[in-house]
């Protein structure tokens, strides 16, 4: 927003002498329209991918029908869910059940707000940008209950019920992990978290410290999977015991909005995930053309490339396993993640002050880099070693 | 707390190995059939809507009676013996006039049953299985023709000197179909 302010103030001529509330709403339109239509078109997109990928990894096609290769369905399910009836169950609370469905998506839209697209691209660079990230992520959480409760249905009301337990348990090994980056940087800001990982590859949060930060990162993607309440996470929905969870009395646009806020969401997770593990819009490479010219350069590309990856291992994850448990799910939040999580926080910080050198990639320099290369380079190794071996086990076997 | 760690281990593992299997699975190819503009290939007896040739037909009605839900009907009268002699493609002069010869589809369990009497092989199943209709009534097929072509002179006789040989062994398949077919009518 600053930038489009500036932006503004340089082309308009007379920009700086409206009043500031007008000013500022001015500024706020254009990154707020873009959000906008990240939101509405992105589930477009990745419901279509979705449908795909779950075709292609059942051997199946997936939407062929409607247009090209399918690719309009989505559109046509989109339309076709906007003109269907807005069905009030009997004995439910209609304001709770209308306000319900807005409080997720703005839940899941609010996200977007600190999402560092480019070094100028960021609706608001928020000094607690992490900390919001967080506390506005949980608002969906009162939109869940809301609408299991307003539903006047008893599955929904489970889901409700389950969807509560499962974000404030996984909301816990999250905040820790997120305390291990903001140790490290020693700032709540978006924008100084990925500039703190400029360099490249090797620089990333990923690899920091390098057995640690990896299983942080693996500990942040579990826990985010579960607060969008995706498969293996999707106890809240469970269509094989709860018909549909929480949205199960929701028809038309509403259930529209569930929709479009759960894949909104799994954006702005995996767009999270990404700024504070994978450099965020910094290129992995250590060349400067590929970041790009000009104040936005490629940043977008990369950040909604590498976002794009983790949606895609979500999707991936969604039609590999099996849905857990609501006693297995605690297990995995209270027993593995949060236990792992509370280890990570206490030795991260350890080796964040100690040894206390200059730039603080003592522990990397002489540890991490060369025990990630050793680990890479023996894998490679390995994979070549077992090709070699077989093959030479089946010729053996054919002579 | 080492059974623990053994179970996390696992846990994680498994998850590994299951998503190799899916991502296998992501580059194999589908097993999707597009079913109009693709089709399957079809065995070569396969036994889907039945065809009926009227002109070699003779009346005999032993398809008729072989039908074990008895969907087919047929109403044929004695030709009078002034119309000129007709006769099938096998050679069997017909004798009776088929008037109505109906096949209700709708009905029909595809035994293929009605076929085997058939003395002149006038009666058959072809492949064609797309004949979904929106009336059941649609499913009632008539065959019986007002402008049939018949053959107006023995096909035998005509080619008796080239057939002969052919002829000879098609005359041994014959004989027990036309005792019955004589029971017929």
């Amino acid at each position: 927003m600053d930038f489009t302010y500036r932006l503004l103030s340089n082309i308009v001529p007379g920009f700086a002498t409206l009043p500031d509330w007008l000013a500022i709403a001015l500024a706020a339109i254009v990154p707020a329209s873009v959000i906008i239509m990240f939101m509405a078109l992105g589930p477009i997109v990745y419901v279509y991918a979705e449908r795909k990928i779950a075709g292609f990894m059942q051997d199946r096609l997936g939407p062929m029908r409607v247009g090209p290769y399918g690719l309009l369905q989505t559109i046509a399910d989109a339309i076709k869910l906007l003109f269907k009836e807005a069905i009030f169950p009997a004995g439910a609370d209609k304001v709770l059940f209308v306000i319900a469905p807005c409080l997720v998506v703005v839940g899941a839209f609010l996200g977007f707000v600190v999402v560092p697209f480019g070094s100028n691209l960021q609706a608001a660079d928020l000094d607690v940008g992490v900390f919001y990230v967080v506390a506005v992520s949980s608002l969906s959480t009162v939109g869940l209950i809301m609408a299991g409760w307003a539903s006047n249905n008893k599955y929904a009301l489970f889901g409700a019920m389950r969807s509560a337990a499962q974000i404030v348990s996984y909301e816990i090994p999250a905040v820790m992990i997120l305390l291990t980056i903001v140790m490290i940087v020693g700032s709540l800001s978006l924008q100084t978290i990925v500039a703190a990982q400029s360099g490249g590859l090797p620089y990333w949060f990923l690899f920091r410290y390098f057995p640690l930060m990896p299983i942080a990162f693996l500990i942040f993607f579990t826990a985010g999977l579960a607060e969008c309440n995706r498969t293996p996470f999707d106890i809240p929905e469970a269509e094989s015991e709860l018909v549909a969870g929480f949205h199960t009395e929701y028809s038309g646009f509403f259930f529209a909005m569930f929709f479009m806020a759960e894949y909104t969401e799994m954006f702005v997770i995996s767009a999270v995930a990404s700024v504070l593990f994978l450099g965020g819009w910094q290129s992995p490479f250590p060349w400067a053309w590929t970041q790009g010219i000009g104040p936005v350069g490629f940043g977008p590309l990369w950040l909604i490339g590498k976002a794009w990856l983790l949606v895609f291992v979500m999707m991936w994850l969604r039609w590999t396993l099996p849905r857990l448990r609501v006693d297995q799910l605690m297990y995995v939040a209270w027993k593995v993640l949060l236990p792992i999580a509370l280890v990570l926080v206490v030795v991260v910080g350890g080796l964040v002050i100690w040894p206390p050198t200059k730039d603080g990639f003592f522990w990397d320099r002489w540890v991490g880099w060369p025990l990630t290369a050793g680990l890479v380079l023996s894998l490679l190794y390995g994979l070549i070693a077992a090709r070699v071996w077989n093959a030479r086990r089946v010729r053996e076997l054919a002579a | 707390m080492i059974q623990w760690a053994r179970d996390v281990w696992e846990g994680v593992w498994t998850v590994l190995v299951g998503m190799k299997i899916t991502w296998r699975h992501l580059f194999t190819s589908s097993v999707t059939l597009q079913y109009p503009e693709e089709k399957w290939q079809l065995p070569p007896k396969s036994r889907m809507r039945l065809f009926m040739k009227y002109e070699d037909c003779i009346g005999c009605g032993q398809c008729a009676r072989a039908c074990p839900v008895s969907c087919i009907y047929i109403k044929a009268e004695k030709r009078p013996a002034t119309s000129p002699a007709i006769f099938a493609a096998n050679g069997q002069p017909i004798k009776l006039d088929v008037s109505v010869f109906d096949i209700d589809m709708s009905l029909c369990c595809y035994c293929n049953l009605c076929t085997y009497p058939c003395p002149t092989f006038c009666l058959y199943m072809t492949p064609d299985y797309e004949f979904a209709t929106g009336n059941l009534t649609e499913h009632l097929y008539r065959f019986a023709k007002k402008d049939a072509k018949f053959l107006m002179e023995d096909p035998k006789k005509k080619a008796a000197p080239a057939g002969a040989a052919p002829a000879a062994p098609a005359a041994p398949e014959n004989p027990p179909a036309s005792p019955a077919g004589a029971a017929g009518p």
